[in-house]
Formats: C-alpha cells, sequence, structure tokens
C-alpha cells in the first residue's frame, strides 16, 4: 500500500479519502506504556465500501476514534480529502466531523427529548445551516432511509432497526465524504440487521465511502474490501473484493 | 449554532427535567422573594418614619430640655426642666431671632376626658396660637382658642377627631367637657393629620393654652418643647444658631458645651431614622442574600448532576460537530435559564407578598422597580456564575470518553 495516498485506477490518478501513513496510537496506562495501534498504514479510496474485522480489545475501535477525527494519533499522519488532520485541535477536528464524518452507533445515540427530524437536524445545527433549509433537508434525509411517516416520532416511539436508520439520516444529512458504521447492527435483531444493511449496501451503489467496524463475520461480508484487524495492525487488508 | 438554538435547546432541556428544575428554580426565587421583600421593608418603614417625622410641620426646629449636671452625676436628656413659656415668647422676639418665623411651645401630658357619661384617656397639649401653623395643622369645625385665652388661662379645648369621636360629641364646639375635673369648653375640632403614622396618633389629643395647661394639668411652669419654624427651608441654620445664642443668653451659659437644651432639626430627626432604618435593612438583605447564595449553590449542583446525566449526550453532539465552546455556552444558557426563571417567579412572589403581607402586619412595604428588575438581573448573573465550572466540565469532555460510557 502507497503511503502517500494516490492510486491508479480505472487508469487515472484519484486521491485517495482517507490515508493512514504509520499510524500509532499508545496509552501510558501503569508502568507498560499499551500500544493500542501499532503502525497501521491504510487507504480509502471514495466510494469504497470497506469493512473492518477484528476481536474486542484488537485496537479496532481505536482506529475508528482516530478515522473519525473523535481522537489523534501518537506519532503517524493521516490525511482526510488531503487534509492533514493528524495534528489538529479539538475545534477544527470538530468542524471537520461535522463537514466530513457520519457517524452511526451500535447504541444509536439519539437525544430521546427530540423528534425524528429534529435528530436529523442536529449536525446542521452546529454547521451554521439556516433553519429553513435545515428542515427541508432532514425532511429528505429521512425520505432516503424511508422514514417520511415518523417524522414527529420520538427514538421511544421507534423501533430499533426505526431508530438506527433516523441514525443513518442524521449520519447522511450533511452529505458527509465518509459514513462510519460502528457495529451498527450489534443491537439489531436479523431482520433490522439485514435491513440496515442493505440499506448501506444501496448507499454504496449511490457513490458514498462508507467504512464499517464490526466483529461478526457474516456482517462484514456485506462490503467489497474486508480488513481483519488483530494486535493493533491489519493482518489482511483485502484488496481483492470478495 | 445561532443564540437562538442554543436558548430553545437550554428550555427543552429544562423543560424535559420538570421536577429538578422546579426545585432548583425554587431555591433561586425563595432568595429573590426575600431580598425585594426585606428591602421593601426597609424602604416602607424609612417611608414610615419619614412621613411621620414631616407630618410634624415643615421647616422645623425643635428645642429639648438638655441634661443637669449635679456635681459630677449628669442626667439624661430631657432630664433638665429649664425651658419656659417666657423662653418661647423671646425666641419669638423678630429683633432677637428674625429667621424664626413661629414658635409654640409645647406642654405634654396623658390626662383622662369626661363628656356626659362617656370617658377617654388621651394626650393633652399645651400651647399657643401658634402651633397649628407650626405644627401644619388646620380646624375642621369651629376655630382654635385666642391669644386672648392664652393670656387669660381660659379653660377652652380644641379636640383632635379621633378624641371627639372617641367622646361620642358629634357637634362637639360650644360643648363642655371635663379634663381632670376641670371644666373646658370645646371651641373647635382638628382636621385629620393625614398622616399614615401609626406610632403615634395625631388625631387623638387636645389642645389647650400653654398656660391652662402648667395652672391646672401639670402644675409646674417649664414646657416640654420648643416648636420653632423657620422663616424658610434655607433659613434653618440661621434660625438655628439664632435661637441657640438667644437661649444660652436667656440661661446664663457661657460656654456652648455646658448648653442645656438642644436644637433638633426635621432633618436631623430623619437621617438618625433613616441610618437606622438602613443598618436593620442591611442586616435583612444580606440573611437574604445568603439564602441567594444557597440558591445558587443549588444551581451548580443541578447542573453538575446534569453534565454527568448527559455525558452521552454532550458526546454525541461533539461526534456531530459541536466546538467545546458551543457545549459551554449550552450549558451556560441553560444554567442562566433557570437563574433567570427564579428571578422572574421570585419577583413576582415578593411583590405579590409585598401587596398581601401588610394587611397582616403594621409595617408598610415599599417595592422599588429599580430594585426588583435588579435582583431578577442578580438571579441571572448567579445562574451564570454558578454555571460556569459545571459548563466548563462539559465542554472539556473528550467525545470518545462520553460516547464510551454507558
Amino acid at each position: 500500500m502507497p503511503a502517500g495516498g494516490t492510486l491508479i485506477a480505472g487508469g487515472r490518478r484519484q486521491q485517495a479519502l482517507v490515508s493512514f501513513d504509520n499510524i500509532w496510537k499508545t496509552y501510558p496506562t501503569g508502568a507498560e506504556p499499551v500500544h493500542a495501534l501499532r503502525g497501521v498504514s491504510v487507504a480509502v479510496m471514495p466510494g469504497e465500501y470497506i469493512s473492518i474485522v477484528g476481536p474486542s480489545g484488537s485496537g479496532k475501535s481505536t482506529f475508528m476514534h482516530i478515522l473519525g477525527c473523535l481522537d489523534t494519533p501518537t506519532s503517524g499522519r493521516y490525511l482526510l480529502a488531503g487534509t492533514d488532520v493528524s495534528r489538529m485541535d479539538e475545534v477544527n477536528l470538530a468542524e471537520v466531523r461535522n463537514r466530513r464524518i457520519g457517524f452511526v452507533f451500535q447504541q444509536f445515540h439519539l437525544l430521546p427529548r427530540l423528534s425524528a427530524w429534529r435528530n436529523v437536524e442536529l449536525p446542521l445545527i452546529y454547521a451554521g445551516v439556516p433553519r429553513h433549509e435545515r428542515k427541508a433537508r432532514a425532511l429528505a434525509a429521512l425520505e432516503q432511509v424511508g422514514l417520511s411517516n415518523r417524522l414527529e416520532h420520538r427514538p421511544n416511539q421507534l423501533s430499533g432497526g426505526q431508530q438506527q436508520r433516523v441514525a443513518v439520516a442524521r449520519a447522511l444529512v450533511t452529505e458527509p465524504d465518509l459514513l462510519l458504521a460502528d457495529e451498527p447492527t450489534g443491537n439489531l435483531d436479523s431482520r433490522s440487521s439485514a435491513d440496515v444493511l442493505a440499506m448501506l449496501d444501496g448507499l454504496h451503489r449511490a457513490g458514498r465511502t462508507i467504512v464499517l467496524i464490526t466483529h461478526e463475520n457474516d456482517v462484514a461480508q456485506a462490503a467489497e474490501r474486508v480488513m481483519r484487524f488483530r494486535d493493533g495492525r491489519f493482518i489482511d487488508d483485502g484488496e481483492v473484493a470478495a | 449554532m445561532t443564540w437562538w438554538e442554543t436558548l430553545r435547546s437550554g428550555f427543552d432541556a429544562i423543560v424535559g427535567h420538570r421536577l429538578r428544575s422546579g426545585l432548583t428554580v425554587l431555591g433561586i426565587l425563595i432568595g429573590i422573594a426575600a431580598v425585594i421583600l426585606t428591602v421593601g421593608l426597609g424602604e416602607g418603614a424609612t417611608a414610615q418614619v419619614n412621613s411621620a417625622i414631616t407630618s410634624l410641620g415643615t421647616n422645623l426646629l425643635i428645642v429639648s430640655p438638655g441634661s443637669t449636671s449635679t456635681g459630677l452625676v449628669r442626667g439624661g436628656f430631657g432630664s433638665a426642666s429649664t425651658l419656659t413659656y417666657a423662653n418661647a415668647q423671646a425666641l419669638g422676639n423678630k429683633r432677637d431671632c428674625p429667621d424664626v418665623k413661629a414658635v409654640a411651645p409645647q406642654v405634654q401630658t396623658a390626662a383622662n376626658l369626661v363628656a356626659g357619661s362617656t370617658n377617654w384617656t388621651t394626650q393633652v397639649i399645651g400651647s399657643t396660637t401658634n402651633w397649628l401653623q407650626v405644627r401644619g395643622r388646620s380646624m375642621a369645625l369651629g376655630s382654635f382658642f385666642t391669644a386672648t385665652d392664652v393670656k387669660t388661662d381660659a379653660n377652652v379645648v380644641v379636640l383632635g377627631s379621633t378624641t371627639a369621636q372617641e367622646l361620642g360629641l358629634f357637634n362637639p364646639v360650644g360643648q363642655t367637657i371635663d379634663i381632670g375635673s376641670v371644666p373646658f369648653t370645646v371651641t373647635g375640632v382638628l382636621n385629620t393629620a393625614g398622616s399614615s403614622s401609626s406610632s403615634t396618633n395625631e388625631d387623638d389629643m387636645a389642645v389647650v393654652p400653654v398656660t391652662t395647661a402648667q395652672e391646672d394639668l401639670t402644675g409646674t411652669p417649664t414646657v416640654d418643647n420648643i416648636y420653632l419654624e423657620a422663616t424658610s427651608g434655607s433659613t434653618m441654620g440661621a434660625a438655628y444658631t439664632e435661637a441657640t445664642d438667644e437661649l444660652l443668653a436667656l440661661h446664663d451659659i457661657t460656654d456652648p458645651a455646658n448648653a442645656d437644651f438642644t436644637i433638633t432639626s426635621q432633618t436631623s430627626l430623619v437621617q438618625t431614622a433613616s441610618s437606622v432604618n438602613s443598618a436593620l435593612t442591611f442586616l435583612l438583605a444580606g440573611i437574604a442574600a445568603i439564602s441567594l447564595l444557597v440558591g445558587g449553590i443549588g444551581v451548580m449542583n443541578i447542573m453538575l448532576v446534569s453534565v454527568t446525566e448527559r455525558v452521552r449526550e454532550i458526546g454525541l453532539r461533539k461526534a456531530l460537530g459541536a466546538t467545546p465552546a458551543m457545549v459551554r455556552r449550552q450549558f451556560l444558557v441553560e444554567a442562566s435559564a433557570l437563574g433567570l426563571t427564579g428571578g422572574i417567579a421570585g419577583a413576582a412572589l415578593g411583590i405579590a407578598a409585598a401587596a398581601i403581607v401588610p394587611h397582616f402586619i403594621s409595617n408598610q412595604i415599599d417595592i422599588s422597580v429599580p430594585a426588583a428588575l435588579g435582583s431578577v438581573a442578580v438571579a441571572m448573573v448567579i445562574g451564570v456564575v454558578f454555571g460556569v465550572y459545571p459548563a466548563s466540565r462539559a465542554a472539556r469532555l473528550a467525545p470518545i470518553e462520553a460516547l464510551r460510557s454507558e
């Protein structure tokens, strides 16, 4: 994997959306520092659908946090859409998360007192989008996930699968470069899981870049490229589509 | 994120926890209501005392007997009986005291008044014809006694309106009543004083010529006070000096430090009363301020609980792009909204109590609008001040730690 972040794809040079160059993350706990990431290098091209599989404790959560700009690496360089985000301060990272990354979490993380569309609207508030435009965009995103008839429902009035679809709509509403799904099916029954995975598949076909993190092999197979993570590094970067 | 959004989310969070927010607001509410009421009570008391003092008359100087010295034993003020009717007449001399407009000596004693089968005990004042002018009073019925009455120790009396009523005299002019078993003819009834003062009832009294009072009621040649009215507010200083010099000369005293009388002005009375009142008000307001402080600590406590409880929400908001400043602002707005709500409710309660309470106690409560507005502002500031620490705790939370917590 070339670390510079450019690949020849389809006969033309294309800039990688995500480029990790020898990323280390070390926690200074106790006498011996813990290395959560040990020199990870990876590139994600625009439009790719990648799944990252690994057992718990493999460091894939740490990887996800750095990938999602929720945390910064101890060393190494991370370019997101050509911008070095590995040394950014908290304020700039917040803006990068807001503009470029859409999160889908295992626990949905919807605000219980807000209706579906108000939840979807949240990232647009932080982006400073004017009010009337926010509502229109939130409704469009909810329509995309098939929840147009649940706009005013609160999270506790929705099923798990519906809640996760609201979360997906919230991740999509800012039109992010990268959709980051951390165990999105972890709290769902198999039917809702299939539902959510089918939705991610549809988004991929529509051109979205998706990184799916899971510990379940069959969930990981939904992606076109499966990367295995163990002991703080990739052991199989799944160059060939599954 | 606009201020409007921040405000809305702040009020959403408060409405979302009704009981908790309500209890926090209650702490501030009680504090603010207490401050408003105590300050109002202080202002009311000051106004009451001031109106009582001004109801004595205008541009007034009051001469009181001073202390007596017998060897090394010094009596208190008023222990000497050094003022006489003659002194009062001398002070009325235009040549020596040009800035004194009118003089009224006053003899005071309590006596039992009898009209037919009804009797009533009240204060009987002995004075001269100037009394009406110096004390700022007027007649409702009949006329005041005359200079001739004073000269001839006439047994005539002018009644206060309450006194006339208590004695059951509805048309008292010309009737005869007994004061200490001496018969007096009623010549008139005073108008009501129009003072709200409750400490001394200016409408319950009987006024007789000073000479008659000395002869028939007190039996001494002295007077209790001499009231002087200066020609105007600006000549009160001059009138004071003239009266002092005159009395020192009459009493053969060369050193003013040994004066056997004191002259006080209304202004000095008002000042003394005000300073006593403001000391009390400060004390009460201090206690109220402490309760406000306790309310503020309540806000801080609840905001800390709120931050701890909403760690996941904070993490999520940060993941979605909220900067630390936005998170801090959100919690500050929540805290100040709690303070503001408590302040407004407290001001409303305080004002309502100020309208109701005076019906049950004799004190008057004056709500000052600036004080009420000020305390609402203070309540909001308390919310902000006690919200700063919880808000910066929220702002400092790392998004991953926050999202991880269950």
